[in-house]
């Protein structure tokens, strides 16, 4: 049984600059979401534990995955499976999940699906559940530990009031959260081998079947305008004068 | 334009009740297996759906419920669904929309009619930014973020059963464990006092605590703090996926401020930021900046305000 792990490439959000209030991606460079380490992690404790085969990437994006998937390649990640296209890079979950699931249905053998509950720059949460759909697969949202038993998981669903323990049947969806694991640095060995693990790279054409049309429209998406004070203080004494002449404390 | 509303805790159903009506619709409401939430909420003024002790329908299996609703929204002339935007409903939405082909928007934080679309906002970019954006297919699915409309408050609410056909259940449920309940709600706090990495040991939490209290504030903190560490619980999360606050006051200790924190801050009124790191990026988005050690700093705050 393989593991697959969806994994979106992001601007890295920390390098984004705001000019008149608008987001400016000009030589950011392009990584993974923090939360689909997490998922990539998860998939790679389960080949080590012998419970998998094969834990292969699944992303869809800009012709730089090919550069970007080498990160997850070393830490873990045996074989990758890439759909390529121009507009991929911030398509909308609609047609990422209908891509994504088409790129599950030409993976052989997938026992189990993971994702991030979230990706890095939309947070939608709404990828892994549509594929779930699509596929007919049943899901488990929001995993901070996951067992597998034979052709079943055992997963632990983490709610705001309360942890479920819930075991389905696989092929099935999971999304993990980000206290799951810690996902391992690679060292610079894997790093140098991840070049060399083995890739499929398809046009997005390529596949059959892919409904386009856009269900969203983005009217406007702007930084909150901001105007603070930025007094930089000498010293404790003369942060508790201001505050309390602001009558804060 | 009908509506149907679900969620699986009463007090984010009656907000998406107050969440309808800023798009002026008056909603149904689909309640499942909870005979208390459907009480509490017919008494608030809803119009409650309800399937009842329907043990076959399992609130864990998203692809049954999602099943549900879709039928449910089918039968009594609902083409939007709002769903709350905790957990279970954002795992939820997706699902049914990719069921009813309906558009989708999770984490909306407000909604109003605009040239007679429904223009939601929600942040996008981890934070950095904040989209308007509005469906364009007839069936949509909303999740609206908790704490985002204040809850309904009506009378003269009614009860229906509700029958449907159901799908059978694929997932079951093992062991529940309740967590341990916060008290303490950092969204409501008038004054914040929270702790980032920077903070050295759980030991160093008392005087947090102390200064917390000595100026009439609670304690929040980063997501590495709750979710990696566990030093405190995962309701005093402060940002994107923890929750979203607008103090008078908020002194952020020995945080970094990346965008995924900063936008759960970004509306308070005063901000302090105590950071060792001179170009933290806290800096940038505080009116107080103090670069110092923050064991010290709060020691010494501890001293001066007696
Ligand atoms: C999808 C997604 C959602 C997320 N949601 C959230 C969220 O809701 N909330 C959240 O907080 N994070 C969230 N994160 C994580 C976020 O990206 C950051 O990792 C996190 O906010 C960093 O926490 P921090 O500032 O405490 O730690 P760090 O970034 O490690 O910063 C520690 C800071 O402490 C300073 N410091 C060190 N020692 C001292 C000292 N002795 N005295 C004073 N200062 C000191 C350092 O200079 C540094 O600035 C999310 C991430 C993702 C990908
Ligand atoms: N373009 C993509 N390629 C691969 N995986 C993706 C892509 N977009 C989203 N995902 C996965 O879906 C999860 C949820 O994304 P989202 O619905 O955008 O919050 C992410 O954490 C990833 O695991």
């Amino acid at each position: 049984m393989n593991v697959v792990v969806a994994m979106k490439q992001i601007p890295d959000l920390q390098q984004i600059r705001i000019k008149n209030r608008q987001p400016v991606f000009d030589d950011v460079p392009l990584t993974f979401g923090t939360i689909d380490k997490n998922a990539l992690e998860a998939g790679v404790m389960l080949k080590e534990n012998n419970l998998a085969e094969k834990v292969i990437v699944l992303a869809a994006g800009s012709e730089d995955l090919e550069d970007t998937v080498k990160e997850a390649l070393a830490a873990g990640g045996d074989e990758a499976f890439l759909i390529v296209g121009d507009d991929l890079n911030g398509a909308e979950s609609s047609i990422i999940a209908q891509v994504l699931a088409a790129g599950v249905k030409k993976i052989d053998d997938v026992g189990l699906l993971l994702l991030g509950e979230g990706s890095g720059d939309n947070y939608s949460g709404q990828v892994g559940s549509r594929i779930a759909e699509i596929l007919g697969w049943p899901q488990v949202g929001y995993a901070g530990a996951i067992k597998l038993e034979g052709n079943k998981a055992i997963v632990t669903r983490v709610l705001e009031d309360a942890e479920e323990v819930v075991e389905v049947a696989l092929p099935a969806v999971i999304t993990v959260v980000s206290g799951i694991n810690e996902p391992r640095i690679p060292s610079v060995t894997q790093i140098l081998k991840a070049g060399k693990k083995p890739k499929e790279v398809i046009e997005e054409d390529e596949l059959d079947g892919i409904n386009k049309e856009a269900l969203i429209t983005t009217v406007s998406n702007l930084a909150p305008e901001s105007d603070r004070k930025r007094i930089v203080v000498k010293n404790v004494a003369e942060l508790v004068d201001k505050l309390r002449s602001e009558n804060m404390i | 334009m009908a509506v149907l509303i679900f969620s699986d805790k009463a007090n984010l159903a009656l907000e998406l009740l107050t969440a309808a009506e800023a798009i002026g619709e008056k909603a149904k409401i689909l309640v499942i297996n909870d005979d208390e939430q459907a009480e509490i909420l017919a008494h608030a003024g809803a119009e409650v759906y309800k399937i009842n002790n329907n043990n076959d329908v399992v609130l864990a299996d998203t692809a049954q419920i999602a099943a549900v609703v879709k039928e449910a929204a089918c039968k009594l002339g609902a083409d939007i669904v709002l769903l709350s935007s905790n957990r279970r409903g954002k795992e939820l939405a997706g699902r049914l929309a990719q069921k009813m082909g309906a558009g989708c928007l999770t984490d909306v934080s407000s909604m109003e009619i605009n040239g007679g679309r429904i223009e939601c906002k929600r942040n996008a970019l981890g934070g950095a930014t904040v989209a308007t954006q509005y469906i364009n297919t007839d069936k949509k699915v909303i999740a609206v973020a908790p704490r985002s409309f204040a809850p309904y408050a009506g009378s003269g609410g009614k009860v229906e059963e509700l029958a449907l056909d159901l799908p059978a259940a694929a997932v079951k449920v093992l062991e529940v464990k309740a967590k341990e309940t916060d008290t303490v709600d950092i969204a409501a706090a008038d004054k914040l006092v929270a702790v980032g990495q920077g903070l050295n040991s759980k030991e160093d939490l008392p005087m947090i605590e102390e200064l917390a209290k000595k100026i009439g504030a609670e304690v929040a903190c980063s997501k590495p703090l709750a979710t990696d560490k566990k030093w405190l619980p995962e309701e005093r999360v402060i940002g994107l996926s923890g929750k979203i606050c607008k103090p008078e006051l908020a002194i952020l200790l020995g945080i970094s401020g990346q965008v995924q924190f900063t936008v759960g801050i970004r509306d308070a009124k005063v901000i302090v930021a105590i950071n060792t790191d001179e170009n933290a990026n806290i800096n940038a988005m505080a009116d107080y900046i103090l670069t110092a050690d923050l064991h010290e700093a709060v020691k010494e705050m501890n001293k001066l305000l007696g």
